[in-house]
């Protein structure tokens, strides 16, 4: 791949040779993906003993994803994204406990589910500021945690819901102690998830995606219908999202209110801002730096972690990501390369 | 056979009417310029025939048809598109992914969530052709907030000729280009097919006698002259206006 973007600058071949290769090498797989996946696989064998928190990093970073879609594609902020991962949740929670206990089934039914409310929900994101945006996504998010919280006759209200346990994933894997099967499982589920969110960022739909986000009157004068991508975006993430709860639910076996909370929305956001915004795999290496720094900080600190947490947000949006992200010139080579010419 | 026409178009702002009663008449393939003194409304109503602003009262007619009620990017897929006069690019894109965005949805494939922007070859092909027509081959990979603001005008041009207009509307495409680059943005906009009709606002009367057969002038939001070039120029009243004032 190297050689055909050398050869394309030493030699100006014909025009269209060097368009038509500019133009694939937008997708082509980067080394820093091969080395996360390849990592997380490594995971399995090398960190047994993590299988939980790995597990957890996940399926954060599935939600990030998921966000990252809506935010770093559409130029949609939302402050309740949540309320997506929350349905999807307690979908799979619903189903699991009444009707099928097989998870894949489960968190297709969960996808569906929150996808359905994403599309419903689509349309009042389409008009008005980021702020209205902020405020409109947030209410959603509120009112779903009120319902969830009162319904107690279907969901356990603020007790939750418990007593289920999930049958072998396809009949085939059984959610084991160690959470080692419960980690293939959700690590599965993202990795496909990325590669259709990646499928969609390099598809003519995500290049109108990004023309959408930044200027959005050109976007109309070139043709762009602007209503019907942000929809159909806006459900596909939320579907995502609908995953990504569920695995909470199917590897926990239990949810509660706390699926819904507003913080939920608010640290898939932090995620974004620490991994950035608008290649997808922002959120997965933001959902690891969450993660591990979150639980090392309330280790370190267990009363007043969240006031580093704090500090850190400030920092990062003071200084700007772009600046902090500035390491990764000092990478050898491919890395640092492939990094940089991303647009 | 007309291709733009407006009725009784109407804009106010609040107390302000900025289009005030407008009703043009643009010809197939004609060459109309549009002037006027600063602030007379040209840019507000180019925003009108584009859908970029709604009007208070009136109507839009493309070719016969009525769209005034359509959404902006409905009225590009009817054949008509606009230049801006602060370029509106899309910085992180290069000039390579401008045009391929612009051609794909010109071409109905902009909704394709499944397929490589890279498998479409025909697309990308189209979007080369016309950047090396418009002298941009060398910086298609370049990404845009990056090239010179002679390139940039460039660009804005070339993204409009990409949708294909029957109706083509340019608003002061010369503006803040270098002297010497100019000759290129005539070059290639004298170099329309005929049978593309274009409505030019420029402020550069050289520009405007060279290139307009009608003109149109433009006063407080209405209609002030109207006629072919050489008569307008002749106007007693227009020269007193708005050309006494630059000539």
């Amino acid at each position: 791949m190297s050689v055909v973007a050398d050869g394309s600058r030493a030699l100006a071949p014909m025009p269209d040779d060097a368009a038509r290769s500019q133009i694939r090498r937008r997708s082509r797989i980067r080394l820093y993906e091969l080395v996360i996946w390849f990592l997380a696989v490594a995971a399995i064998i090398v960190l047994p003993s993590k299988m939980l928190i790995l597990t957890e990093i996940a399926i954060l970073a599935l939600f990030a994803v998921s966000l990252d879609l809506v935010l770093g594609f559409a130029g949609i902020v939302s402050l309740g994204h949540t309320a997506f991962f929350g349905l999807g949740a307690y979908v799979a929670g619903l189903f699991a406990r009444h009707y099928f206990a097989e998870p894949v089934a489960g968190l297709i039914l969960a996808g569906a589910a929150s996808g359905l409310l994403g599309f419903a929900t689509s349309f009042l994101v389409l008009r008005g500021s980021d702020l209205t945006r902020l405020m409109t996504t947030l209410g959603i998010a509120l009112m779903l945690g009120e319902l969830a919280n009162q319904m107690g006759w279907l969901t356990g209200g603020a007790d939750g819901l418990s007593g289920f346990s999930l049958d072998p994933i396809l009949g085939l894997f059984e959610f084991d102690l160690w959470g080692r099967n419960g980690y293939i499982y959700c690590l599965a589920v993202l990795f496909t998830s990325t590669m259709i969110a990646r499928r969609i960022a390099y598809s003519p739909f995500g290049l109108s995606l990004k023309a959408i986000k930044t200027n959005p009157m050109r976007a109309a004068m070139v043709g762009v219908p602007a209503r019907r991508r942000i929809i159909i975006v806006y459900t596909v993430a939320a579907v995502m999202a609908g995953f990504s709860g569920a695995l909470l639910t199917q590897t926990t076996s239990f949810v509660s209110p706390d699926v819904l909370a507003f913080h939920r929305s608010a640290d898939v956001l932090l995620v974004l801002v620490i991994g950035g915004t608008g290649y997808l795999y922002g959120g997965i290496l933001g959902a690891i730096g969450f993660t591990l720094l979150r639980d090392w900080l309330s280790v370190v600190t267990p009363q007043y972690w969240m006031f580093w947490i704090g500090l850190l947000l400030i920092i990062l949006v003071l200084v700007g990501r772009d600046r902090l992200a500035g390491w990764m010139q000092y990478l050898p080579g491919r890395l640092a390369q492939s990094r940089s010419s991303r647009s | 056979m007309i291709a733009l026409e407006t009725q009784g178009l109407k804009r106010r702002f609040g107390a302000f009417v900025v289009t005030n009663d407008v009703s043009l008449r643009v010809e197939r393939g004609a060459r109309h310029a549009l002037i006027g003194p600063n602030g007379a409304g040209k840019t507000t109503l180019i925003n009108l025939l584009t859908g970029v602003l709604k009007p208070s009262a009136g109507c839009i007619l493309l070719e016969g048809e009525d769209i005034t009620a359509l959404p902006a990017h409905r009225r590009v897929k009817k054949g008509i598109t606009r230049t801006f006069q602060i370029n509106q690019l899309f910085g992180e894109y290069t000039p390579l992914e401008t045009l391929a965005l612009a051609i794909g949805e010109r071409d109905g494939i902009g909704g394709n969530l499944v397929r490589d922007l890279g498998s479409f070859d025909d697309v990308v092909d189209e979007a080369a052709e016309l950047l090396s027509r418009f002298g941009l081959g060398s910086v298609m990979g370049q990404r845009t907030a990056t090239l010179a603001y002679g390139k940039q005008r460039l660009l804005e041009i070339a993204l409009a000729f990409a949708s294909k207009p029957r109706v083509l509307l340019l608003d002061e495409p010369a503006a803040g280009v270098p002297e010497d680059e100019r000759h290129e943005v005539l070059k290639i906009v004298s170099d329309l097919p005929g049978d593309v009709t274009v409505l030019l606002i420029e402020h550069d009367m050289d520009l405007v006698f060279s290139f307009a057969t009608c003109i149109t002038v433009l006063v407080a939001g209405a209609i002030f002259a109207e006629g072919p070039a050489t008569e307008v120029a002749n106007d007693a009243r227009v020269k007193a206006v708005y050309l006494g004032e630059s000539a």
